[in-house]
């Protein structure tokens, strides 16, 4: 089914939030019993296995195409844990607050403005950006800075693809990504002490790298709001928090764009946060990672060098002091 | 109080203390413990040791306001105890789950990671209070001995909350409720102390002026 215009819902229609709360714990508890037989029978996602999700919680399908660019080889991270266990500060800080929170998103309309450094300033409208180029299955490896990962069916294309069409000047070298952000939908943004709107930043060549991806959907649907809907970068070679949610704005500049964790903590969040087993964390070692979703004792692996995307993008930092720009 | 009363107390005490535990042992053999199954017993683990640590500094200063409440004096030892018990399950829980049994990898940790090294400081330091709970040790020492190694426990607490704040990430605020409330745990022993004493001289028969 091809997507489109996401249709009103009545507030008589939405779950009371007891009754959801109520419900959606007693699928995660099913899914959690569900997921072992699961994974016993060999099904990557819960939902080949249990029934098709109400109309509550359904998130519209989008006609996808495989991708060459995909990851193999690895077990995809339930459906369940990659939209309930999220860092979306904006809606609370607490790993299951955003999928409870970020209700209000406000997805439709949605606009992103293109700014600075390009020929000529423009809106593109999300429904314009999802019918530019085909939207490809891409699984990624999704590697915290907290060290847990994940592996991630996105849905999207290039980045590179929606620069050209952006049309930078030459004398662009960095792309700025800025977060939708308001007050008065996400409510706990005050509880921390970061300066809102959210903004990371990539180098152009980073950004026009293939693997650089303008998502907008997992798991062959939609984007839930607390994955960063209704668009977002991933950019699986660097720390998570470099994958940009929720982006109102790209902004081409020819310096090195301020960055919202850089300017929280610049010992430990670099520009460029490469995935880097040999470059530590100030307060924890980066040479292990838990995986998501598995039993406590199978979790802990070794970090790959780039999450293990060496081979596409280690040619960018060639002769770069990766301990010093990290 | 009543003996029955106490037991009963104590009991409930007991099993509140043992709830954590339980509920990850449920957790675990119901695969309830989240998507980061590690984080969750980490932090569960730690949680129960700052709370059950806060619990039992909150007995004196209570018993200094209300002397009605001294008997909770008994309650301080299993408090303290239950602590140590959960502090050791979070240092395990490093040992085993984030270090792997690898002593470079703890030693790295120990060395370069202030949050583990404080952490573990506060660990090392409710050690010797654990070992010296018992009735044997009290006399052995004696009172006033006794009483000034388990200062220590202050120490150890500002460690625990110290390792808190050292973990979280730059901006994040969720230590701030138990500092608060381990901040007025701290200013009531001298406030109270303060207290008592200017209600000593208060009821000291005037000086007769002449």
């Amino acid at each position: 089914m091809l997507i489109g215009k996401l249709p009103d819902i009545a507030s008589s229609e939405i779950t009371p939030r007891d009754a959801y709360d109520d419900y959606f714990n007693r699928r995660r508890f099913l899914r959690g019993a569900v997921a072992a037989g699961a994974v016993a029978l060999g099904a990557d996602r819960i939902a080949d296995v249990i029934s098709p999700r109400t109309a509550a919680l359904a998130a519209t399908k989008l006609q996808t195409v495989p991708s060459r660019l995909t990851t193999t080889g690895e077990q995809l991270t339930s459906y369940q844990d990659v939209t309930t266990y999220n860092n979306f500060y904006e809606f609370g800080v607490e790993k299951d607050q955003p999928a409870k929170n970020a209700g209000g998103l406000p997805i439709r309309p949605w606009t992103v403005k293109i700014e600075g450094k390009v020929k000529t300033p423009k809106t593109f409208d999300i429904d314009a950006l999802l019918k530019l180029r085909p939207l490809e299955d891409r699984v990624y490896r999704h590697r915290c800075v907290e060290a847990w990962s994940m592996v991630i069916p996105w849905v999207g294309y290039s980045l590179a693809e929606f620069i050209k069409q952006c049309d930078p000047l030459p004398s662009a070298k960095f792309v700025q990504f800025l977060s939708y952000y308001d007050h008065k939908v996400e409510k706990w943004a005050g509880e921390t002490t970061i300066y809102w709107p959210y903004s990371e930043g990539l180098r152009m060549d980073e950004a026009m790298n293939p693997l650089a991806l303008l998502a907008f959907g997992l798991y062959g649907e939609v984007l839930p709001n607390q994955n960063g809907a209704p668009v977002r970068i991933v950019v699986p070679w660097k720390y998570g928090f470099k994958s940009a949610k929720s982006i109102v704005a790209v902004r081409f500049l020819d310096k090195m764009p301020p960055t919202t964790w850089n300017e929280q903590g610049p010992s430990e969040y670099g520009f460029y946060s490469n995935v880097n087993p040999n470059v530590d964390h100030p307060r924890w070692s980066q040479k292990t990672e838990r995986r998501i979703g598995l039993p406590f004792y199978a979790q802990r692996r070794t970090t790959l060098m780039f999450n293990g995307y060496a081979d596409q993008v280690a040619s960018m930092y060639n002769g770069m002091d990766l301990k010093r720009n990290f | 109080m009543k003996r029955s009363t106490l037991v009963l107390l104590k009991t409930l005490t007991w099993l509140a203390c043992l709830y954590p535990l339980g509920w990850l042992v449920w957790a675990a053999a119901t695969s309830n413990l989240g998507a980061d199954q590690t984080h969750t017993i980490t932090f569960c683990t730690g949680l129960a040791t700052l709370r059950i640590l806060t619990l039992s500094l909150a007995i004196t200063p209570l018993r200094r306001l209300w002397p009605r409440l001294n008997w909770l004096v008994k309650f301080r030892r299993l408090l303290g105890l239950f602590a140590f018990f959960y502090a050791t399950l979070h240092l395990f829980t490093w040992v085993a789950l984030y270090a792997g049994f690898d002593a470079n990898s703890m030693a790295a940790d120990f060395a370069k990671r202030r949050f583990i090294t404080v952490g573990i400081l506060a660990w090392v330091l409710l050690l010797p209070l654990a070992a010296t709970s018992t009735n044997w040790a009290i006399r052995k020492l004696g009172g006033k001995r006794w009483s000034r190694l388990h200062k220590l426990v202050y120490v150890a607490a500002v460690c625990g909350i110290v390792h808190y704040w050292w973990q979280v990430k730059p901006g994040v605020l969720t230590p701030v409720t138990m500092t608060v409330i381990l901040g007025v745990l701290f200013l009531a022993r001298p406030l109270l102390a303060w207290r008592q004493r200017s209600k000593a001289s208060a009821s000291r028969p005037a000086a007769v002026i002449g």
